[in-house]
């Protein structure tokens, strides 16, 4: 658009646009759309004012609040002296190589024709099974059942409304057929309010202590992103909050977990369940994300520091949400009772307490979250 | 493209004029904000704010409206929203009375009641195409709030909008804006809005204010109230904002809206600085959760020594982002 204008004197285009290979290494995805907007607004502006430079790049190339300490810290590597080494850039998330340990083929001490020929009743062996034990092929076997029951979408009723047998009286189509009529509005029209899809979301506990299951749960996690597009949040919970919805959205489910993998800075860590689902509701919850949705919650409860503050958010999520689901896999256990602290403090703002520890209870869970069902077992909210 | 300021009228040389122009609407511009306005206007692209609730994302498209002198035509998203209700829709029934009237006076050219019947009378204009009709030489400031509330289906229909400001109209033929409308659209971050989408914007996100800025707009907003009594309010709600210091922190840090609402009830209750008793009785003006309530109930007495013992020593309130060294 403005690209007749000469290259700005004094500063240097070329120096200037030094800056995008270098912002593009700190993790800020500045493209070439951006790149060329950044150039008209450095046309539009004073280049030899660091303060325009810095506002036009960051008007220009960043579009997430993530990317804005990554831009600031790299604006003032490359404009504030250390100029362009490359290397002194803002930590970016270094990718974990080993996240998801080698899937072990077929250990099972039978040869594979037998195997082939059980497949047809390999569902009802895997039901009895713990997920934390499966092999690969049983793995795609998890996540196809899992797909197929994620094909069932949890719905909402909406302010909207569209043509329909029951309802209130649609003047505008009863009009309009009327005038086909000779104007007289023969047949009465009705219109009813339309549903849409109802979101939900699920955290999944990546603490040490869930690290047998968080890999079945995240499968789920992909499962019920890609059979309700659009409509599902994940987020990872341990020590720090992490947003995998983009991850999931890969169609391959190895691909969607060895990029959640990637992304989950702390993996099999600790747990600070209150805080950070006090960082989900402040940062995503409460805006709109929670507000009548599905929202379940994969962990065991296990809370290091006081449960009090994980009582009060939880309390402050059963105020948002639909309905508040909670998996633990550990409830599966005969001898298990919900006593350890934290626990004890969310049990009161569940509606779902399901366990989630086998295939069979998967189906469980996933029924509680597309029909909105109550789980077996499951404590209704105080 | 880039003239398009001097064919609006408007006399924008550079961001600080910008600045001085929102001033004089009563909105205190940052850098930041300022040059997002200026890069808009100069490169015709629509501005994406996000921000926190309260941090004035909608105030400034109404002061931009005032500065550039346009209207402002505000389209508020919701989930199902669709076309219909954000561009345009025939009134049926005042053409079936048309047709009616028609009929009563004994005009019976079907072809000429026809085209009687899709007139621009009977076309109801919603947001999107009242900012096309803007007839000028001032551009409207098209406010599209909310966008992350909308679902996917609409971001691409408004990707499509964006891109030529263009509406057709199957039995009027295209709209066309004589003026390009300046576009604001905020978001909360409910959903992350489509990459596409932010890459035709300006992407802007809205930190508070720091403390001298919010002293000054809570002073421009409530010229009656006395400096001791600003700077106090603006000190704690600093310090509610501030992670550091807040402890346990509440569900909903109040922002420049509750900030400027407080001091107003604190004026109106006679006080000249902030103590105890007055502050206690006009916190629902500052939070609006019964457990930030009690929250701030508990540390109020913290929270107005802190106030006390900084008077003097300016702004301990750190900025919550913005600017470089």
């Amino acid at each position: 658009m403005t690209s007749t204008a000469p290259p700005p004197a004094g500063t240097g285009l070329d120096a200037l646009l030094g800056f995008l290979p270098a912002l593009r290494a700190a993790g800020v995805p500045a493209g070439g759309d951006r790149a060329r907007a950044f150039v008209a607004a450095l046309d539009a502006l004073d280049v030899a004012d660091p303060r325009q430079v810095y506002w036009a790049g960051r008007l220009t190339l960043c579009s997430l609040p993530a990317d804005l300490p990554r831009y600031d810290a790299c604006f003032a590597a490359y404009f504030g002296g250390q100029h362009a080494t490359g290397t002194a850039v803002p930590p970016v998330p270094q990718p974990r190589p080993a996240a998801w340990p080698p899937e072990t083929s077929g250990d099972t001490g039978e040869p594979p024709d037998t195997r082939r020929a059980r497949a047809a009743s390999d569902t009802e062996v895997l039901r009895s099974r713990n997920l934390a034990a499966l092999t690969d092929e049983e793995r795609a076997e998890v996540a196809r059942l899992l797909g197929l029951l994620a094909a069932h979408r949890p719905r909402r009723r909406t302010r909207r409304t569209a043509p329909a047998r029951h309802g209130r009286l649609d003047w505008v189509r009863t009009a309009r057929t009327g005038l086909r009529d000779g104007g007289e509005p023969l047949r009465l029209l009705r219109r009813d309010r339309t549903t849409r899809p109802r979101r939900v979301v699920l955290l999944v506990d990546v603490s040490g202590s869930m690290a047998p299951y968080a890999d079945a749960l995240l499968r789920l996690a992909h499962a019920v992103t890609r059979g309700h597009p659009g409509h599902t949040e994940v987020f990872s919970i341990g020590t720090r909050l992490t947003r995998l919805t983009r991850e999931m959205r890969v169609r391959d489910p190895g691909a969607a977990l060895a990029a959640a993998g990637a992304a989950i800075p702390d993996w099999s860590g600790g747990t600070r369940l209150g805080g950070e689902l006090r960082e989900f509701l402040d940062h995503y919850g409460q805006r709109g994300m929670a507000r009548g949705a599905v929202v379940v919650i994969a962990s065991d409860g296990w809370e290091r520091g006081s449960a009090a503050p994980l009582g009060r958010q939880m309390a402050r999520l059963s105020r948002l949400a639909h309905r508040v689901v909670w998996v633990n896999p550990h409830k599966a256990q005969p001898e298990y009772r919900p006593l350890t602290g934290g626990m004890r403090a969310a049990l009161p703002h569940i509606d779902d307490f399901v366990s989630g520890h086998s295939l069979e209870a998967l189906e469980e869970l996933a029924t509680v979250v597309i029909g909105g069902g109550r789980g077996r077992g499951g404590t209704p909210r105080a | 493209m880039s003239d398009v300021i001097e064919s609006r009228g408007l006399a924008v040389p550079a961001p600080a004029d910008l600045a001085a122009l929102l001033d004089a609407q009563d909105y205190l511009a940052d850098d930041g904000v300022a040059t997002a306005c200026f890069l808009a206007l100069r490169m015709g692209r629509p501005l994406f704010l996000e921000g926190d609730a309260g941090v004035g994302k909608t105030e400034l498209a109404k002061a931009l409206a005032a500065a550039v002198g346009g209207p402002l035509i505000r389209l508020q998203c919701y989930e199902g929203i669709d076309a219909a209700q954000a561009l345009y829709d025939w009134d049926y029934p005042r053409q079936l009375l048309h047709l009616r009237a028609a009929q009563a006076a004994g005009a019976d050219g079907v072809a000429e009641l026809e085209a009687g019947l899709y007139d621009r009378r009977f076309l109801l204009a919603r947001p999107l195409l009242r900012a096309l009709e803007t007839s000028g030489p001032a551009p409207s400031v098209l406010l599209i709030d909310e966008i992350d509330r909308a679902d996917d289906e609409f971001e691409a229909f408004l990707l499509e909008f964006l891109a030529d400001f263009t509406i057709s109209i199957p039995e009027l033929g295209t709209v066309r804006a004589a003026v390009p409308p300046l576009v604001v659209l905020t978001s909360n971050r409910t959903r992350e809005v489509h990459d596409a989408l932010k890459r035709r914007c300006l992407y802007h996100w809205m930190p508070h204010p720091d403390f001298h800025r919010e002293v000054a707009i809570i002073r421009r907003r409530l010229p009656e109230a006395t400096e001791r009594l600003v700077r106090d309010v603006a000190r704690v709600t600093q310090r509610l904002r501030d992670p550091a210091a807040a402890g346990p922190g509440l569900l909903k840090p109040p922002g420049v809206a509750e900030s400027i609402d407080w001091a107003a009830a604190l004026v109106a209750l006679g006080a000249r600085g902030l103590d105890r008793e007055r502050a206690a009785r006009t916190l629902g003006a500052l939070v609006k959760h019964r457990e930030d309530h009690d929250e701030v109930r508990r540390r109020l007495d913290d929270l107005l020594a802190g106030a006390a013992s900084a008077t003097g020593a300016d702004g301990n309130g750190a900025p919550a982002g913005g600017d470089p060294g």
